[in-house]
């Protein structure tokens, strides 16, 4: 009786310890699957269409035959260009803002910024993008075109605003954690040197929580690059490429989500948004790449 | 040398008054968006809009909603928890275990587009399901499932040490020390990263895009499960929220319902963010009060 007891709990544990492994397991392997889906649809264009690397990310021309036979141009330098633009214009609209908040919640109020300011950026962290599209569709794209008297107020700049909104509370929150947990001797260090407040956050706080601060940068552009619909209802949707930053364009997400319903199943079309999947699929990979550096760096400057 | 000093000193209260007004503006700013989705859409509502019709109303979208994120939870959740329990207490420092990690990393910066792409292509190319709300909880599930699995995974890594080894220590087996001791005790923050998750789900849009179509017949009192028009087959197409205000935006008309529909959906998730933010403080009020 008192065996079989103890065997009967040798084979739960067995069974549930492989259960857990499975559930790890299922992990990478989905992740290994997705990456395989994208490779082997995304080298279509490549292999079956014979295009070259060059023609997909160097060249403006998107024209791609929307059937077996091919023929077409699949240059999509257009939207890598839009995407870049749209991005870089966020992070340059937001990054200072955060930073500021981020400080303002660390170090010159921390006890509104902790008890109250902090909860509410988490929130906002959570907001549907189709919600921030969607205001930003109806409040700032009129005003663009009042304000600045262009005919349309879809725009490049449009859509740098509304992704600056977006990714705020999460370069704001990452960057918040990254000064708190510089020591509070630094500070301290700094000021019996005699240094003011704005000193020690400038020549101290600061670089100290540099890599902190650039890892929610590059989460904050991680963000920015992926985000689809937001971006495509205030873009305006032209192919060209921008030539300022009132002009409207399409980024990588937004024409894989307008074109992809259209396409047929293995033509040329489909296989280059594919294509595009994958480039957006291989940018995400280095954008973690850059935050393991930033955090090996920050376990560097923890060590010394 | 006093120059300096005074300069400094200016400087100092200078770059003070910039990070108020930084903060102030940016407070201000998202109270404002808050509160020009949730009133300005509330004000422009019609009572007909809250109701279950085919055409012009919300209820119907809201249902698939919940509906869809129950669905996904029931896939993301035991999988998540699992992968979280295996790599808390199961996996041995290694390559593989970096991999797993490398792994969940990958999936929770996933563009949402591009795993809606995929789902698109395995459920409904390669299984033939049809657009349907299985489809997209299914692919819901790949993006909230990294998030699980590393709540679940932290909630354990910090417990206090004692917890496993009391209970190994009157004889308990691996096993028995986690489903009875350490999974209990870390309920709480476990359920803090589900309704994130599920916060998360409520306005997913672009991976829903071509995954679950956009049917919003609904019969109510249609209890076969099988047909397309009963409230409760995951097998049928069904729009979502987010799907709605992106369909309306992209036909253009009926602005007040895609308003009603962008405010619905922003209570949705704040209701579910604060239920998070509070459970996740008061788990953490009770650790420190234990401590003391």
């Amino acid at each position: 009786m008192n065996k079989n007891k103890e065997k009967s709990m040798f084979a739960k544990e067995y069974f549930w310890r492989s259960l857990m492994t499975a559930g790890g397991l299922f992990v990478i392997l989905l992740t290994i699957v997705i990456g395989a889906f994208l490779v082997y649809k995304g080298s279509a264009t490549f292999t079956v269409f014979g295009h070259s690397l060059w023609e997909f990310i160097g060249t403006a021309e998107w024209a791609p035959e929307d059937s077996m036979a091919g023929g077409g141009a699949v240059g999509s330098l257009i939207f890598l260009v839009g995407s870049l633009t749209t991005c870089l214009l966020a992070l340059i609209i937001a990054t200072p803002f955060s930073l500021g908040t981020a400080i303002f919640m660390t170090d010159i109020s921390p006890k509104f910024g902790e008890r109250f300011y902090r909860p509410v950026v988490e929130i906002f962290a959570g907001i549907p993008s189709v919600v921030y599209g969607w205001v930003g569709l109806t409040v700032l794209v009129p005003a663009i075109k009042t304000v600045f008297d262009r005919q349309v107020g879809h725009s490049v700049l449009a859509a740098g605003i509304v992704l600056a909104v977006m990714i705020f509370p999460t370069i704001t929150s990452v960057s918040a954690d990254a000064i708190r947990s510089v020591p509070q001797d630094c500070r301290m260090a700094a000021y019996g040197l005699g240094s003011t407040r704005w000193q020690a956050i400038y020549r101290v706080v600061i670089p100290a929580a540099k890599p902190g601060i650039l890892s929610g940068v590059i989460l904050g552009l991680a963000r920015a690059f992926g985000e689809a619909l937001a971006v495509a209802m205030v873009i305006g949707q032209t192919t060209a490429l921008p030539t300022s930053i009132f002009s409207t364009t399409k980024t990588l997400t937004t024409e894989i989500a307008a074109q992809m319903g259209n396409a047929m199943e293995g033509g040329e079309t489909k296989s280059a948004l594919w294509s595009m999947a994958l480039l957006l699929f291989l940018i995400s990979l280095f954008f973690i790449f850059l935050i393991h550096h930033f955090s090996k760096q920050r376990e560097y400057a923890a060590k010394q | 040398m006093k120059q300096k000093v005074r300069r400094s000193q200016r400087v100092d209260r200078g770059m003070t008054f910039v990070f108020y007004a930084v903060a102030f503006f940016f407070f201000a700013l998202l109270f404002a968006f808050a509160s020009k989705v949730i009133l300005g859409g509330l004000a422009g509502a019609t009572p007909e809009m809250f109701g279950f019709l085919r055409k012009g109303s919300i209820g119907n979208q809201l249902f698939n909603t919940v509906y869809l994120v129950f669905l996904s939870l029931l896939f993301s959740v035991p999988i998540g928890v699992s992968a979280g329990i295996y790599l808390a207490m199961y996996a041995k420092q290694g390559k593989a275990t970096r991999f797993l990690c490398l792994c969940i990393e990958t999936l929770s910066s996933l563009p949402s587009i591009v795993v809606g792409l995929f789902g698109y292509l395995v459920f409904l190319v390669f299984f033939g399901m049809g657009k349907s709300l299985m489809a997209g909880a299914l692919s819901v599930s790949i993006l909230t499932l990294p998030l699980i699995t590393k709540t679940t995974e932290d909630a354990i890594k910090d417990l206090p040490p004692g917890y496993f080894q009391a209970s190994m220590g009157v004889g308990a087996t691996k096993w028995q020390s986690v489903f009875h001791v350490l999974l209990p005790a870390c309920v709480p923050r476990i359920m803090t990263g589900v309704i994130l998750a599920a916060g998360r789900g409520f306005g997913e849009a672009a991976a829903l895009l071509y995954t679950t179509g956009s049917g919003s017949d609904l019969r109510w009192g249609n209890w076969d499960i099988t047909s397309p028009t009963c409230p409760f087959n995951p097998f049928r197409p069904a729009e979502t929220l987010s799907i709605q205000i992106w369909n309306l935006q992209t036909n253009g008309q009926d602005r007040d319902l895609a308003n009603l529909a962008s405010a619905v959906l922003m209570i949705l998730v704040l209701v579910f963010s604060i239920a998070a933010n509070a459970l996740s403080r008061r788990i953490s009020r009770k650790n420190s009060g234990e401590k003391s």
